[in-house]
Formats: structure tokens, sequence, C-alpha cells
């Protein structure tokens, strides 16, 4: 199963304010744990909301609005994609992560097709046939 | 925490340590098989005392720690404290009250090449080679013995036996703890690649069972490949080893139909194709390419698959570059196997005649008697000529040689497709699926 491990923004990051050297090290460190398990399929860091943007849906209506945000919680600020066989494995090596100062990080199962089931099933069928449909109109 | 909890944390940390766990005892007592059941050992403590004690911070120490001390009790127990063996003992034990910081760190430095000697050890050549793929499963990729039997359908008790007895047959053959030498080292490392690709394609085209794949094991096999190319990052064909399984790999969630019937590699929708495995893949075979002045038959097949991964419709496809790239694998590894890719590839290229061709030469093959996947391309072949009875027999004949369920009713449709009046009538992709 893969699984999404989500890092919350903080002030720090928010503030633009960059990990210190002793942080990073570490932080390279588990990561090359990660790569050498081959568990770690990929990782990102973001940049604080100053850089961001953000789009509002209102019916026909697209509001565009810039950062930064203030919402803290809510916010980001970097993810991991991790291939694990189990969710007890995913916490386990997160355990292990240099993180500290009461930061909570989220692990969220990612979703696979079976996950899906048959519910999904006539919309798959359906896209499948406009696909075959399409493939056998090219062919002609 | 309460006891399932633990329980499921302990298997956690089982499957990140033991690989570890057990190269690091490895190296120690020179027996693979000693060093499992030293971990074991050592995992049984862990279940009965981490419920009342709680899991301790860095649990890959604690279960190292006990399972030398059960190592030095299993040498004196025996009686077996003849001066090498005493030398041995007290060995572990000032290892064991030496600063813990400078143990770790030593261990941390070899922990790589043990478990590139494990790797070699559990894939060596004297084994089987379904003994070396349950080996690998139960000492690298830490499955216990009850999922590896599962995955393979196998009931546990053979299982179990097939790794006593590999493990016994390393014990008598004498061999060493190590990785091989230069000269042979060439050989080991395809019996090493062979394992991991043999457990990669019972997931990927799964040969017993109504499944068509079992995703589990391709996950399996997708790690240990990653955690080699950790391991061995000078070698290209591990690269492309890795490059062939990513790419393979990305098709997963697109080559099983709603209700579990297989789609072909050209009726797949490319839409599903996983992207972040694509990457990964043409990322392992650049590095293939960069490390080899040519490339070997694994980085060809992951080539070819990059072929497929690169264009976003079939008909995009780059076929007078596969050609090429099969010709260069017949030329490698030449084997019926091979010709029959080649001969659809020559098909997409060039027309069903020239792959028609290629594929009639391998009717006299007797390797290729009972393959189902013969008369499947031939079948394909001669529809798309129009030759419509021949390609019923064809299909038909498939169909009775496969041993999956799925498949055969695929292939007993198209049979029954062939001879169906033409009006409506929709031309199934070919069987080009692999790589």
């Amino acid at each position: 199963m893969r699984v999404m491990v989500i890092v919350p923004a903080s002030k720090e990051s928010e503030a633009g304010v960059l990990p210190d050297e002793k942080i990073l090290n570490e932080m390279g460190k588990f990561n090359e744990q990660l790569v050498k398990a081959g568990v770690m399929l990929a990782g990102e860091g973001l940049h604080p909301t100053s850089k961001a943007k953000r789009v509002r849906f209102d019916g026909a209506k697209r509001t565009v609005t810039d950062g930064p945000f203030t919402e803290s919680k809510e916010l980001i600020a970097g993810f991991w994609l991790w291939q694990v066989k189990s969710m007890d494995e995913a916490v386990e090596w997160l355990k292990r992560a240099p993180f500290g100062g009461g930061v909570e990080i989220v692990i969220r199962p990612v979703f696979e097709t079976e996950d899906f089931g048959a519910a999904a099933t006539p919309e798959i069928r359906e896209r499948e046939a406009r696909l075959r449909a399409q493939v056998a109109a090219r062919q002609k | 925490m309460t006891m399932p909890d633990v329980h499921g944390a302990v298997d956690a940390v089982w499957r990140i340590e033991s690989a570890r766990l057990i190269a690091g005892l490895a190296r120690i007592v020179r027996d693979v098989g000693l060093a499992e059941d030293l971990a074991q050992d050592a995992l049984v403590a862990a279940l009965e005392q981490w419920p009342a004690s709680g899991i301790p911070d860095n649990p890959g120490a604690w279960l190292m720690a006990t399972a030398k001390h059960r190592a030095i009790d299993l040498l004196r127990r025996d009686q077996m404290l003849d001066r090498k063996h005493a030398e041995l003992g007290v060995a572990l034990q000032s290892r064991g009250e030496a600063a813990a910081p400078d143990l770790e760190a030593a261990m941390d430095d070899d922990i790589s090449d043990d478990l590139l000697r494990l790797i070699f050890t559990a894939c060596h050549p004297v084994l089987a080679a379904e003994a070396r793929v349950a080996l690998t499963l139960r000492l690298l990729g830490g499955l216990t013995t009850e999922e590896i039997a599962r995955a393979f359908l196998a009931p546990v008790p053979t299982i179990q036996q097939r790794i006593v007895r590999a493990k016994r047959t390393l014990r008598e053959a004498h061999v060493p703890f190590e990785v091989p030498r230069e000269t042979e080292r060439a050989g080991r490392l395809s019996s090493v690649l062979e394992v991991v690709y043999l457990i990669f394609n019972e997931g990927y085209a799964a040969t017993a069972g109504d499944d068509w794949v079992r995703p589990a094991l391709c996950e399996d096999a997708l790690r240990l490949g990653r955690i080699l190319a950790e391991l061995a990052p000078q070698e290209p064909e591990v690269h492309g080893l890795v490059a062939l399984m990513e790419i393979q790999a990305s098709r997963l969630r697109a080559r099983v139909g709603p209700s579990g019937e297989p789609i072909l590699l050209l009726d797949q929708n490319r839409g599903r194709w996983d992207q972040l495995l694509i990457r990964r893949g043409l990322a392992a075979l650049e590095r293939a390419e960069r490390l080899g002045s040519s490339l070997g038959p694994y980085a060809l097949q992951g080539a070819i698959a990059a072929c497929h991964a690169r264009a976003t419709s079939p008909e995009e496809t780059d076929w007078t570059r596969i050609t090429a790239l099969y010709d260069a694998l017949a030329q490698l590894t030449p084997s019926p196997v091979v010709e029959l890719n080649r001969a659809v590839a020559y098909a997409m290229a060039f027309g069903p005649a020239a792959g028609l061709e290629i594929a009639d030469a391998l009717l006299a093959e007797p390797s290729l008697r009972s393959y189902h996947l013969l008369p499947a391309v031939r079948g394909d072949l001669l529809a798309k000529l129009g030759r419509r009875e021949e390609a019923r027999e064809a299909f038909e004949r498939a169909a009775a040689l496969t041993h999956n369920a799925r498949e055969r009713t695929l292939l007993l449709e198209r049979a029954a497709a062939s001879v169906a009046p033409a009006a409506g009538r929709r031309e199934p992709g070919s069987q080009a699926d692999r790589p």
C-alpha cells in the first residue's frame, strides 16, 4: 500500500525560515534510510504560502486569492509518498523521523483500485468503453 | 497500547529490521540459517516483553542485543566452546559492553555489505529457483512463511520445508557468507536478479489461480529491487531490472478490467497508468544506460517497456525502435520466448505477415509446444490476415494450454470472434502485452 505522510506548516516554515544544518542533516539521513529500504517513492517540501495562490469555486465563478494564508492548522509544508506493507509499518517508520517540538504528522493511506470495489464499476466500465471506442475509431 | 496494537507494531518492526538483523547476525555466526533462528528468537522475546514494557525507543538495537545474547547462550549450551567459539563469545560480550553509539555506527557502516552478502547467499545457485525465491522473501522481504505460502498459493508446510531445506543446503554446501569475487560476480548477480524478477512475474502474470495479477507480490519484488539498487548502485543491470519492474508495475491498475478480466497492453486506458512509477522507471533506465557501455537483457526489456510508457496512445508507439531492441535482446539472450515477442513487434512495425513468419518458425520448437502464448499470438496475426478458421483453431489451442482461468475465458472469446460475422466486430488488440 501507499501512504501520504503530511507535514504541517509551522510559524517558521510559513516565515520562510529554513531548517538549520543539524535538522537538514538528520532529515537527510532519515530520507536515506527510507530510500535504502525501498520505502520512499517521492517526497517534496513546499514554499511558504506567501508564494501560494488559492482558487475558490462558486458556481461558474472563480475567485483567485494570493497568499499568505493564515489558517496555519490547515496548511502543509511538505509530504512524502511511501510504499509500505501496512499502516503499522508506516507508523514505525514515522516514529524514526527527526521531528520534535510537539509537531503532529498525519499518515493517510492512498486509495488503491481495490478500495473502489464494486461501487465504481459502472463508471470504470463506461470509461473503458469510451476509450475502446476512441481506439476503434482511430484504427478505421 | 493494547495487545493487538503491540502485535501490529512488532510485525512492523520485524518487517523493517529483520533483514538488517539477520544480515548482521550472519556475519557473526557465519550461518544464515542460524542467524535467522536467532533473529526469530529475539522476535519471540519481543512479543513476550513489549506488551508489558512498551516498545523500546530503538527497537532494532533491542532486537540485535537480544539476539546476540541468545547467540552466546546457544554457543555455551551446545558446549561448543572450543577456542574459536570462546573467542567469538568474548568478542560478542565485549562488543555488547562497548559504548552503544560506537557499535551502532560500526554496524551501520557494515550493514549495507552484510545485506548484500545476505542477498547473494539467499540467491546462491546451489539452491533451486523456488528455494531461492522463498528464502529471499523470508530473509530480505521480511515476509512470514504464511505470507509466502499465501502469495504462491502453496500449503504452509510446503513453504516451511522449502525454507528449512534451503538453509540446510547452504550449510552443507559451506556456502560462504560473502559477496562473490569479481570473476563470478556477473553470474551470481544474474542469479539474484532472476529471483527478484521471478517474484515480480508471479505477481504480474499469475501462473496459477483465478486472479490475473497479485499486486502485493509485485510490490515485494519492487521493494527488493529498489533495495538492491541502493546496495549495488554501480551495476547497470540492477537498474535495468528496476526500470523494467517500475514500468510494468505502472500498468497494474490498467491491466485488470472491472470483473477481473485481463486487459492487454494496447487496449489499456493509458490514463490509468501510474505516472509516478513510469517516471521512476525512466530514471532507473537512464542510470542503467549511463553505467553500461551496452544494454544488458533487463535494461533492454526496460527500454522496450519504456517505448510503450512514452507513447500516449497505442498508435504513437515506436515499433521500429522496439523491433531493434528485440533484435538486440535476441542476440544477447536468444530464446523462443524472445523470438515470439520479436514476432509481435515485427507484426506491429512491418505488418502481420512479417510477424507470422517469425512466429511460424517457432512451431517446431519443442520448448514452446505447451506454451499458450505462441498459438495466442498466431491466432491474433492470422485473424489480422483474414485467415479466420486458422485463427479460431489457434485461439482454441491457446485456451486449452493456459492455466489461468481469466485468460482462458478471454482466449475462447477471441476464438468465437474470429469466425463471427464481421459486421460490428471489434478487433481486439494484439497479444503484445509484455514487457
